[in-house]
């Protein structure tokens, strides 16, 4: 739901980023309260997922500019653990394998960790093995994944699962998804939706980096933004995601440049 | 490599200190009267300079192995001293031990006072060319246990070393296992009579002090039928701009239905950040199974030394006897490893099993090499062998060069290997879900080495997990 007198969570201001010397984010603006959905679309390369990464604070993406606040908190200056545990949570495009590392483990370390970063108490393996086998069952995964090494020899669908079980262990405030209907069937992702739905609560918010309407149809934006270039140029209700299905983004991008045409001409012409 | 994974694998080395304590030692050079006074100088009889000047002389008409996949510049072997021994000379009781050599290894948390910390667990303790001191010596005594220091088994227990000495480790047997029979000075003796399960853990702790010297150490383990012994060594050293070469030989016999265990946490000094300095460590270690039923099993945690070239073995001889090998190691920097195993069956229905975990981060290279053998009476042999790396960053290197050589065709034999590779995602993935870098690497290390730490005695794996951690603080990303 709209929030308009609901807490602000993220605060991002003219947010600028570089990878390997090139400039991807060129000045993003975006704000989210508590209890909102927002859409993040846009066609390939627009920046998304290196929005996505920067506000996580992955180390490869240099930030140049702007300003990023978090629950008040300058999240730019805060290592990307701290981000964690100060509830921000990034479902991954790709997630990484790691071999040697059972899931099990690898989740209740995740959980611990968050747990005391709350204050709250850790769980020993076998409560955690009861809590997780819980979550498991609501998201219809099979608890042979928890002997396994995380993400290893995973399917597509199941990476993208696991991304989905890592949410609901962890229970963040702001939880950002990046592509995470890409690879998924439509099981699969009706199981994403309904569990992303019944975690949503007044207190939480959840940014959906998507390139498709499908997921839209299944988890309902309360903002959609159309992300082109290193910048949001749209903002729209969910309306927006059927009318970007329907005519593609160009019709959007043709309407920014004429919208900064006409600011640059006014602007020529008051000088 | 970012700058987190760096600083991680980069933790400075923590026995690095040098003991200032007066020693008696050999002039640099090596020749035939650097044997006879090493000879003199602890009293040997006359069949044991024999051993000496016999592979010293073989030595010389051998060349140093080009094989292995290392590179350093040609070692100059009169430049290193041969004998160095901490003065007074060595006492009789612990009471006597200098107290300066106590404060040593009581810095690097080598029990060597019996009702220390590590009780439970017999020490030799080794320093440069001598043992300074053995624990538990009297109790082990009673059950028929003899544990000293291989020049103290040559005065008391000359048939036992005579009959064993060179019997798995030929003095000709390689180029550094000939300069140490011809060079040793001292090490560990172990026999385990007949029927007698060894109470406790019995160890050895090397440590070079002096700059120049080498340590050329001689252990002997000997597990008659149905004895059962584990055995421990360490090894470190202090921090010096030159190499120092470890050139030792370990032997291991165990008869029918003998079980013996050898674990080694190897952490001599590796060099610094940039390749100088280190110990290397070119170490000939194997063991024969000659009794029915046998079982010999090495597992290795090798973390130090700038170059490690080591291949410890087995000789499946006796029937249905067992050979394993567990390895980790790890470099870092400019580290060089080229380690493995070979197994070879001679007996029937012998089984052998290898895993080896090399991890590579910085710039450095970790070979594994392995030879699994076959002979044509051993059937029914079985070999299982997995090899996996990690490579840590994008600098290092890693390799495997597994030999198998079958003559039996009743034998199986299976070799599994596997490549993989932490860098700045991986971390990145645990950080997002809130766990620290170092927790990270640890957690990534441990579950990697997982199956190799289980067979470590249970104080030393732990050991083995921290100095992992503090060797690869800095290193990923």
């Amino acid at each position: 739901m709209r929030n308009e007198n609901g807490t602000e969570l993220l605060d991002v201001r003219g947010l600028t980023a570089n990878v390997s010397g090139v400039t991807i984010l060129k000045g993003i603006d975006l704000g989210v309260r508590a209890g909102e959905i927002h859409a993040i679309m846009g066609p390939n390369g627009s920046g998304k997922s290196t929005f996505a990464k920067v506000l996580a604070g992955h180390p490869a993406y240099e930030v140049t500019g702007g300003t990023v606040r978090f629950r008040s908190n300058d999240l730019l200056t805060m290592e990307p653990e701290a981000r964690a545990r100060a509830g921000i949570f990034l479902g991954f495009q790709y997630p990484v394998e790691i071999p040697g590392v059972t899931n099990s483990a690898f989740l209740r370390l995740a959980y611990n960790t968050i747990q005391v970063a709350r204050g709250k108490d850790e769980l020993d393996p076998l409560e955690f093995d009861d809590f997780i086998r819980e979550k498991m069952k609501l998201l219809d995964m099979d608890p042979a994944f928890l002997d396994r090494s995380v993400n290893e020899g995973f399917s597509g669908g199941e990476k993208k699962r696991n991304e989905i079980l890592q949410l609901a262990v962890l229970e963040p405030t702001l939880a950002i998804l990046d592509e995470t209907d890409s690879g998924l069937d439509i099981d699969a992702l009706r199981v994403v939706a309904s569990g992303v739905n019944s975690m949503l609560k007044p207190e939480n918010a959840f940014v959906l980096v998507t390139h498709y309407q499908r997921l839209l149809n299944h988890i309902v934006p309360d903002y959609v933004h159309v992300m082109a270039a290193g910048r949001i140029i749209k903002t729209g209700g969910k309306e927006l995601a059927l009318e970007l299905e329907n005519r593609g983004y160009d019709w959007v991008v043709d309407e920014y440049r004429a919208g900064e045409r006409d600011k640059a001409t006014s602007a020529t012409a008051a000088a | 490599m970012s700058s987190v994974l760096e600083q991680l694998v980069n933790k400075p080395y923590e026995h690095g200190f040098r003991t200032d304590i007066e020693t008696e030692s050999a002039p640099k050079g090596l020749s035939e009267d650097t044997l006879r006074l090493i000879s003199a100088k602890k009293n040997e009889p006359e069949w044991l300079l024999e051993f000496r000047l016999k592979a010293y002389r073989h030595w010389l008409t051998m060349e140093e192995p080009h094989w292995p996949n290392v590179k350093y510049p040609k070692i100059d072997f009169q430049d290193i001293i041969y004998y160095s021994a901490p003065k007074p000379k060595k006492k009789k009781s612990m009471d006597e031990v200098d107290p300066e050599l106590l404060r040593t290894f009581e810095k690097l948390g080598v029990p060597m006072n019996e009702r220390a910390a590590l009780a439970g667990v017999a020490v030799d303790v080794i320093f440069d060319s001598v043992s300074v001191a053995t624990t538990y010596k009297e109790k082990l005594a009673k059950v028929g246990i003899i544990f000293c220091s291989i020049s103290e088994a040559v005065r008391d227990h000359a048939e036992l070393v005579r009959k064993y000495l060179g019997s798995v480790v030929p003095p000709g047997d390689n180029y550094y296992a000939a300069l140490n029979s011809a060079v040793f000075t001292d090490g560990s003796f172990v026999f385990i009579p007949r029927g007698v399960k060894c109470p406790m853990e019995l160890s050895t702790y090397f440590r070079i002090n002096t700059e120049s010297s080498g340590q050329f150490e001689r252990t002997l383990i000997i597990a008659e039928d149905d004895a059962t012994v584990s055995y421990l060594e360490g090894c470190t050293a202090p921090k010096f701009d030159t190499n120092q070469l470890h050139a030792a030989v370990v032997e291991l016999v165990a008869l029918d239905r003998a079980d013996i265990k050898y674990s080694t946490v190897q952490n001599w000094y590796a060099g610094d950040e940039n390749g100088v300095g280190g110990i290397y460590n070119f170490v000939t270690k194997r063991g024969l199974c000659r009794g029915v039923s046998s079982k010999i099993s090495w597992t290795q945690v090798e973390t130090g030394s700038a170059i490690t070239w080591k291949y410890p073995s087995c000789v499946l001889l006796g029937d249905n006897s067992i050979g394993e090998f567990y390895s980790v190691a790890l470099t870092n920097h400019h580290q060089q490893a080229d380690t493995g195993t070979k197994m070879v069956h001679l007996g029937k229905n012998t089984r052998s099993t290898i895993i080896s975990k090399g991890i590579s981060a910085g710039q450095s290279n970790n070979s594994y090499r392995g030879l699994v053998k076959i002979g044509a009476k051993a059937a029914g042999a079985r070999n299982y062998s997995q090899c996996d790396s990690m490579l840590i960053g994008s600098r290092s290197g890693a390799n495997t060069f597994p030999y198998i050589q079958v003559n039996n065709p009743t034998a199986t034999v299976e070799h599994e290997a596997t490549t993989s590779k932490i860098g700045e995602d991986q971390l990145f993935y645990f950080r997002q879900r809130g766990i620290a870098t170092e927790e990270a690497v640890s957690m990534i290390i441990n579950g990697f080495c997982k199956q190799v730490f289980q067979q470590l005695p249970m104080e030393f794996a732990v050991e083995a997990t921290k100095l992992l951690g503090l060797k690869l603080e800095g290193s990923v990303g």
